[in-house]
């Protein structure tokens, strides 16, 4: 069995060194294609993918498609329905040949041919198909492509697939079984493949460590090849966590902003805030739809418009809220707390009837979908996207805070109501502005998790509890509080999360902050002043 | 400010005339239960099952009343006292259930011979004696109150603060009861209970007689929260509840008399978590979730905060509604709830026994007036 593969391979070695330059053994790879052994039919398809012959693509394509015929006296034909034409030349034939065939698949002869396409593709004139062609390549490391791509690494000229395609000739010559003379090419490609890193070359060095056929030499090579990959992956991994855990903070820090608004001027433990959120992703939802019934062209920025509509809807709604509610129960928090949870109920019960209470589907925009690879990191372009965003807002909410007369008059609330309102503040007017910003920064946090979470009227649910963690672990009525709070909260839950799983590590955090909350009833930064309640 | 009488924990006559009510109720009904089934006065199972459903719910909102309307502490986490207390019960029937599991193994659930567990965790040890699960069902939500409170009080966590974590703790025992690992069942819960004490928990009887025990064990919380607000001790709750920081310049120890009250007030939930599992016959971790303790809130709320049997009403009461509600009009039981929360905070602070005094043409004692240091007490 070991004698007639290695028999094949070196069919195929010397099949591709012949068909490179030259045209002679071409003809014979097309009969092949129907021969009965499989060794040869995958020998044809390396000659083929190899071969500059135009006809080669069509007939490993008609092939792979099953319209590929073989007839008795040899030549193989590839047929289209009614149309029927001659593989080699893709002349159509006058008569159809009596007793066509078609040739059938196995799995090895449908690995051959996926290896081809990529092996075709490597000569394509798109640098990014011949990267991705090699990538295929690469995971596969098919001692049988050696030929193919060492060709196409003689022409190619663009850096960054010429330094793939190194990496594959490596991984390929890897591939195959150790010879005692052939040490020092193995060698150069265990320093190849050490030098690309990443999960692939560390399985292809790991399994050469243990390899009891390998050279001592290559395989201490190899040995020390995977330890320094190992490392380089676990400090790429705690980057990738961090990352996760700074877009997890992200979010959190636009769901508590505005609730850190409200309670920190008023006082007011709004329970609806995660309605609010919810609202504002159902808002994005509906002018995405509005978009798509009139003006398809804008649908790459359906984002960009919801960001404003579902502030000034929630922002409004929350106006609407605070005169028609909130304003009776000042002075009773917990109180404003059983009111705000009934009418999270009610708000969820409506949506739930206007929308039905299944998930809906809100589009990311192309370009915030896939993601972007930094070194041994992927980094999600939705994530990012958030990230930023939640840096906006938050300045933006400094700026409104520090340079508007509303935010003056705001911190002037928070600090000493009633001095506020004897120097001419009209509280009441600001109670109502400062629970509409609170809401529109929920509809903002809505937009947002929109694009990264299931869009139910359960949402606001999965959030409220987070949020409440963040305001109180941050200190209330403090926007940095607010911003390390989340952050804080973000990056623990991912920093635990691969040592005690996600859920545990849910736990843990809530455990810590109430623990935390004990020492410091107030919070990491509490708010400190004459006004400010003992 | 604070619209909630201090006078309304003094009328004995109430307390007793209602614990009188609840049992007679539960007794007739269990009596109405056994009766022969073409009887007209014939109460069916659903029926007795429900009402012990509405019982232990009553013991729940009593326990939120006596931390809330005496002493001022909004618990958002009650509940998860009160599913304690039927995890402990839930145990003890499980390991009744024997070798009658589709298992078939006379040590372990079904649940842990599914999840291929040699042994039982050693917290269930002992949980085939139905004294020692009458002992957990209220030392364990005793002892996590304990802990949680002293922590909680000691520091000075008051007010919207201790509502948020009340509401955190009870989000997190939901997590981790939700997890396989933790050996009480994970998503399913404990769950086809056949006996307790060696009687069939699907006779009659077995449910009349459960129907009973809860509406007397009712009635003996509702007397023993009222022995204890109605002495020197439950005066101090009251000033703790309206002015903390006075209380403590007086000389008292607020923290210790928050303490107290939560640890007894959480025992009573366990009782009430461990009554209700036996009449409905599941926990699952979803008992947990933080909208039930919410909701046991607004039981007292639209009974009376502060007055303990209308605690007991608005639970019965509310829960009566909601058995009405989903079964006709699905869809709107939560607006009805919503609209619950909002219209009693809104227009009636002191709930339906406020209303009833009222009518009575007996205004609640006049409202604490406001005083400076009782707006740092609430916020």
């Amino acid at each position: 069995m070991h004698r007639v593969r290695t028999a094949c391979l070196l069919a195929v070695l010397w099949l591709g060194a012949m068909v490179l330059p030259g045209h002679g053994a071409r003809a014979d790879a097309f009969a092949d294609l129907a021969s009965p052994q499989l060794a040869a039919v995958t020998a044809a398809i390396s000659t083929l993918a190899t071969s500059d012959d135009p006809q080669a693509g069509a007939a490993l394509l008609a092939l792979g498609e099953r319209s590929l015929f073989a007839a008795p006296d040899g030549n193989v034909y590839i047929r289209h329905g009614e149309s029927v034409v001659e593989a080699r030349t893709g002349q159509p034939v006058a008569s159809v040949p009596e007793g066509l065939k078609p040739i059938r698949l196995n799995n090895r002869i449908r690995t051959a041919l996926a290896g081809a396409q990529a092996g075709r593709e490597l000569l394509a004139p798109q640098p990014a198909t011949r990267l991705r062609a090699a990538d295929a390549l690469y995971a596969r490391h098919d001692p049988a492509m050696l030929p193919v791509v060492e060709h196409a690494l003689a022409v190619e000229k663009d850096a960054t697939v010429r330094t793939r395609l190194t990496e594959v000739r490596a991984a390929t010559i890897l591939g195959q079984p150790p010879a005692p003379d052939a040490l020092a090419p193995r060698l150069e490609a265990v320093r190849a493949l050490a030098a690309a890193g990443g999960p692939e070359a560390r399985g292809i060095l790991a399994a050469l460590a243990q390899s009891d056929a390998e050279a001592p030499a290559l395989r201490h090579e190899a040995q020390a090849a995977v330890s320094r990959i190992d490392w380089h992956l676990r400090a790429w991994g705690v980057a990738q966590n961090a990352f996760y855990g700074l877009s997890y903070g992200s979010v959190l820090l636009l769901a508590a902003t505005g609730l850190a608004i409200t309670f920190g001027v008023m006082g007011v433990i709004n329970m609806a805030h995660g309605e609010m959120m919810m609202i504002g992703a159902y808002v994005t939802w509906m002018v995405q739809q509005a978009i798509r019934a009139t003006v398809p062209a804008l649908e790459p920025v359906v984002i960009l418009v919801a960001i404003p509509v579902a502030f000034v809807v929630c922002g409004a709604l929350g106006i609407v809220i605070e005169r028609g509610l909130i304003r009776f129960l000042y002075g009773r928090p917990l109180e404003t707390l059983l009111a705000t949870w009934g009418l999270s109920l009610i708000l969820q019960q409506a949506v739930r009837s206007i929308f039905g209470p299944t998930n809906i589907a809100v589009q990311t925009p192309g370009w915030l979908s896939g993601s972007v690879a930094v070194g041994g990191m992927d980094i999600t372009l939705n994530r990012l996207a958030i990230l930023v965003f939640a840096g906006l807002v938050l300045g933006g909410l400094m700026l409104v805070l520090r340079r508007t007369p509303l935010g003056l008059q705001m911190r002037a609330v928070t600090q000493n109501r009633r001095m506020a309102a004897l120097m001419g503040i009209r509280t009441p007017r600001v109670d109502a502005l400062a629970f509409g910003l609170g809401a529109g920064l929920a509809g903002l946090a809505g937009v947002a998790v929109s694009q990264i979470d299931n869009v139910s009227p359960n949402l606001g649910q999965s959030y409220i509890i987070d949020s409440f963690m963040v305001v109180v672990f941050g200190g209330v009525g403090n926007l940095w509080g607010t911003l390390a709070a989340a952050l804080a909260l973000g990056m623990g839950g991912k920093v635990l999360e691969p040592t005690i799983g996600a859920v545990s590590a849910k736990i843990a955090i809530l455990v810590l902050v109430i623990l935390y909350i004990q020492r410091h009833p107030r919070g990491m930064f509490p708010v400190r002043g004459r006004g400010v309640e003992s | 400010m604070n619209p909630f009488s201090t006078h309304a924990p003094r009328s004995l006559r109430g307390v007793i005339w209602m614990a009188m009510a609840v049992v007679v109720a539960a007794g007739g009904l269990a009596v109405a239960s056994l009766l022969p089934e073409g009887n007209p006065l014939h109460a069916s199972a659903f029926v007795v099952s429900l009402a012990g459903k509405y019982l232990s719910y009553a013991m729940l909102a009593l326990a939120v009343d006596l931390v809330w309307g005496f002493a001022g502490i909004l618990t958002l986490g009650h509940a998860a006292f009160f599913a304690l207390g039927g995890y402990a019960m839930g145990m003890y029937l499980m390991r009744e259930i024997g070798a009658r599991g589709v298992y078939g193994n006379a040590d372990l659930p079904d649940f842990m011979i599914f999840l291929s567990w040699k042994n039982l965790p050693w917290y269930w040890w002992g949980s085939e004696h139905f004294a020692w699960a009458a002992v957990l069902v209220v030392a364990v939500p005793g002892l996590l109150a304990g802990v949680f409170g002293w922590l909680a009080f000691r520091s000075r966590v008051s007010g919207v603060y201790l509502s948020i974590i009340t509401q955190a703790l009870t989000y997190a025992l939901m997590l981790a009861f939700f997890q396989n690992g933790l050996g009480f069942g994970g998503n399913n819960g404990l769950t086809d209970f056949k006996d307790i004490l060696g009687a069939d928990l699907h006779a009659p009887l077995t449910r009349a007689v459960l129907l009973l025990v809860t509406g007397l064990l009712l009635a003996a919380s509702l007397l023993a929260a009222r022995f204890v607000v109605g002495s020197r001790f439950g005066n101090l709750l009251v000033a703790v509840r309206d002015a903390e920081s006075r209380t403590r310049f007086l000389g008292y120890r607020p923290e210790q008399a928050k303490l107290l009250v939560w640890v007894f007030s959480a025992m009573i939930a366990g009782l009430g978590g461990a009554l209700y599992v036996t009449q409905v016959g599941i926990i699952n971790p979803g008992e947990f979730a933080p909208a039930n303790s919410i909701e046991s809130v607004i039981w007292v709320a639209v009974g009376g905060r502060g007055t303990l049997c209308g605690a007991v009403l608005g639970a019965i009461l509310v829960n009566l509604g909601k058995t009405l509600f989903t079964a006709w009009l699905p869809e709107f039981w939560l607006y009805g709830l919503g609209l619950l929360f909002i219209g009693t905070t809104l227009f009636l602070p002191n709930g339906l026994m406020g209303l009833w005094r009222h009518a009575r043409k007996a205004p609640p004692e006049e409202v604490t007036p406001e005083v400076a240091d009782t707006q740092g007490d609430e916020a």
